[in-house]
């Protein structure tokens, strides 16, 4: 159970990198920037975790990306994620190794297996972070993430137990450059999976079919808040999108009233963005939805309250009506562009 | 079938207010059902309809949680357990897991475990399979649709950009989406007869849990400190004049920065 690790013994960071249907995740790149800048200043090396069937491609790139080492377990039953089966596989080669440091981004799969694996190793994690950083006197981890529904933020450490885990979500963290002339070691995993430790069976797995690019991609992103909401106001948000070849997201309530779907909500409990621009209109900018822009490059913000907190987000403030200065805008840029 | 849903009490923090130095004001904020709780018990509850069973709520937390399970009950749980002990406050995940999941071992002989995804106030999504791992389940997140021939449960899971289809024999822990099912609205004739229910309160040596793997002291992680989010920008340059002056404003600055 929760018994204390060995501290001393344990050494290095580890990053565990999510593939779907071969593809390495965004987000565990984002991991590898965040897990380099770990490892420096800890002064150790950062190894990267693959789990799959014939993902050896993507271990070359982890590599490019940042890890010292890729751990690499392969096998044609480890094709479908699985609970189970991926955390029998971490947990092993953890206990064996001894990471100090194991960080996993907070998507789907990486919210599922993340706990499981923290339970077993008797390790705590720290969900869904949006800062990481060592505590170089007492060599921690230092997490911090929003709690108590986003209203404060939470510094959370894990002094006595190993590995310090944390999740980190998409969009968060900068995905680094990648060196293609890096070198490092790829180490096989030996993996053994006996039928009968096969407890979940997959029935059936779809894509869902995206309407193009993913708001945590768009390099231009239109908000919709519920001072933009009515009828021609959407319809102006859509114009201006389009004039600018931006994505539409939004503030929850607008998700609630089925103006935006689910996929494009930005904030806590939506997704984190960092485009070069983003326009909120008619949002008034309440911490749940700010933490999800804080990495947008220029915010130009539009809101009627010349006090509402959005504008402290904002490079450019614009106190006035959606309904009146959408227009305007939209017909100045088309000028441009003509 | 004998289904045990965990169910958290949270403060409603949409209601949450601050007071003049900027500090939240904890006390007396309301507390619900974390939402998506209900839909798992909704599901439990519909599980039984169909097979027949049982369903039994349980929930930790202090003393008011019993408003929590008295709702549940009235929504049709068969069977409400309490668990509140000094020994089990101050817990963080790892250590909430632990004396849910002693709690359901001490139980016993059960089907399902069903939670919901993740709790409104910590969003942090670890009860789930935390207790999966305690209690050597098979853990079926996500679920967008649940189905069992009473041997064995099938789900339909949003993993992500994936829909799946998964299955796993019983007994096996499902966390439930709250798009799962609308969850009902309660029969005024259970009203009664929840309220004539005991509810067990069953403390630390009730489970037998260890008393190092409990609460603050038996939690890996500890809390630092607590923070007001700063606020990272604040250079905002309010633009001024007609809306068509403002317009203009706006996109010679979009071209100046090559964004038009
Ligand atoms: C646990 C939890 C998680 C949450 N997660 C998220 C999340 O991920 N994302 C999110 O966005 N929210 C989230 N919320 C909700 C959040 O607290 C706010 O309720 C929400 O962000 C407010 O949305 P809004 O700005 O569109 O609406 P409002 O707060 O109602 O603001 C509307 C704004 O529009 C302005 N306005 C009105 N009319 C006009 C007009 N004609 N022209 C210009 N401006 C106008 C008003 O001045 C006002 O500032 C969460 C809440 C909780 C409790
Ligand atoms: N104190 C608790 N009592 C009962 N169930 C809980 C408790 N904490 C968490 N849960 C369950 O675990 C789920 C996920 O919670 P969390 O990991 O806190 O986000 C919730 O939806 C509940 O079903």
């Amino acid at each position: 159970m929760a018994t204390k690790a060995n501290i001393e013994e344990h050494k290095n960071v580890w990053v565990f990198a999510e593939q779907n249907n071969g593809k390495l995740a965004k987000v565990s790149l984002e991991m590898l920037g965040e897990g380099r800048k770990l490892a420096d200043k800890l002064g150790v090396e950062l190894a990267a975790f693959l789990i799959g069937d014939n993902v050896k491609t993507s271990a070359e790139t982890l590599i490019a990306y940042g890890a010292d080492k890729v751990f690499l377990a392969e096998d044609p039953e480890l094709k479908e994620y699985r609970t189970e089966l991926y955390t029998d596989i971490i947990c092993k080669k953890a206990l064996e190794e001894k990471p100090e440091i194991l960080i996993i981004g907070a998507s789907a799969i990486g919210r599922d297996l993340t706990p499981r694996v923290s339970f077993r190793l008797n390790t705590g994690c720290t969900a869904d972070c949006t800062e990481l950083d060592i505590d170089e006197e007492k060599r921690l981890l230092v997490s911090t993430r929003p709690a108590f529904g986003g209203n404060v933020m939470a510094t959370i450490i894990c002094p006595e137990h190993r590995p310090q885990m944390s999740t980190v979500r998409p969009g968060v963290m900068a995905v680094p450059e990648a060196d293609a002339s890096r070198t490092g070691e790829i180490i096989t995993v030996p993996v053994e999976i006996k039928p009968e430790e096969i407890k979940v069976r997959v029935i059936e797995s779809n894509e869902k079919e995206h309407e193009g690019e993913k708001i945590e991609d768009a390099e231009k992103v239109v908000g919709i808040g519920i001072g933009a909401s009515d009828p021609e106001s959407v319809e102006y948000v859509k114009e201006l999108a389009k004039v600018l070849g931006a994505k539409i997201g939004g503030s929850r309530p607008c998700v609630e009233k089925h103006i935006i779907p689910h996929e494009v909500q930005v904030g806590q409990t939506g997704k984190n963005i960092r485009p070069e621009l983003y326009i909120p209109c008619g949002i008034s900018g309440t911490v749940q939805h700010t933490t999800g822009i804080t990495n947008a490059k220029y915010t130009i913000a539009i809101n009627k309250d010349p006090n509402a907190e959005i504008f402290k987000f904002a490079n450019l403030g614009i106190a006035g009506d959606a309904k009146v200065i959408l227009p305007a805008i939209i017909k100045e840029i088309k000028k441009y562009k003509a | 079938m004998k289904i045990i849903v965990t169910i958290k009490q949270v403060p409603n923090v949409t209601k949450v207010k601050w007071d003049a130095d900027g500090s939240l004001i904890r006390a007396g904020l309301p507390t619900i059902i974390n939402p998506v709780d209900k839909h798992a018990i909704e599901a439990a509850l519909e599980l039984k309809e169909k097979h027949g069973g049982e369903v039994i709520v349980i929930s930790m937390g202090p003393g008011q949680v019993e408003s929590a399970l008295r709702e549940a009950l009235c929504m049709g749980a068969d069977q409400a357990i309490q668990l509140t002990d000094r020994k089990f406050a101050g817990a963080d995940t790892w250590a909430t897991s632990y004396a849910l999941g002693c709690a359901i071992k001490k139980i016993g002989d059960y089907d399902l475990v069903i939670s919901g995804v993740e709790a409104m106030d910590g969003n942090t999504a670890q009860v789930g399979p935390q207790m999966a791992e305690f209690l050597g389940l098979p853990l079926l997140s996500y679920a967008l649709g649940i189905e069992s021939d009473g041997k064995k449960v099938q789900i339909q899971q949003k993993l992500g950009d994936f829909e799946r289809k998964i299955e796993a024999d019983f007994p096996a822990l499902v966390t439930v989406e709250k798009e799962i099912n609308e969850y009902r609205v309660t029969p005024m004739d259970k009203i009664l007869e929840a309220f004539e229910k005991e509810i067990p309160v069953w403390e630390a040596d009730d489970v037998d849990a260890e008393l190092v793997h409990l609460g603050l002291k038996g939690s890996p992680t500890k809390l630092r400190k607590v923070f007001s989010p700063k606020i990272e920008k604040g250079k905002v340059q309010m633009l001024e004049g007609t809306p068509e002056e403002i317009a203009r404003q706006v996109a010679d600055k979009l071209n100046e920065k090559f964004l038009i």
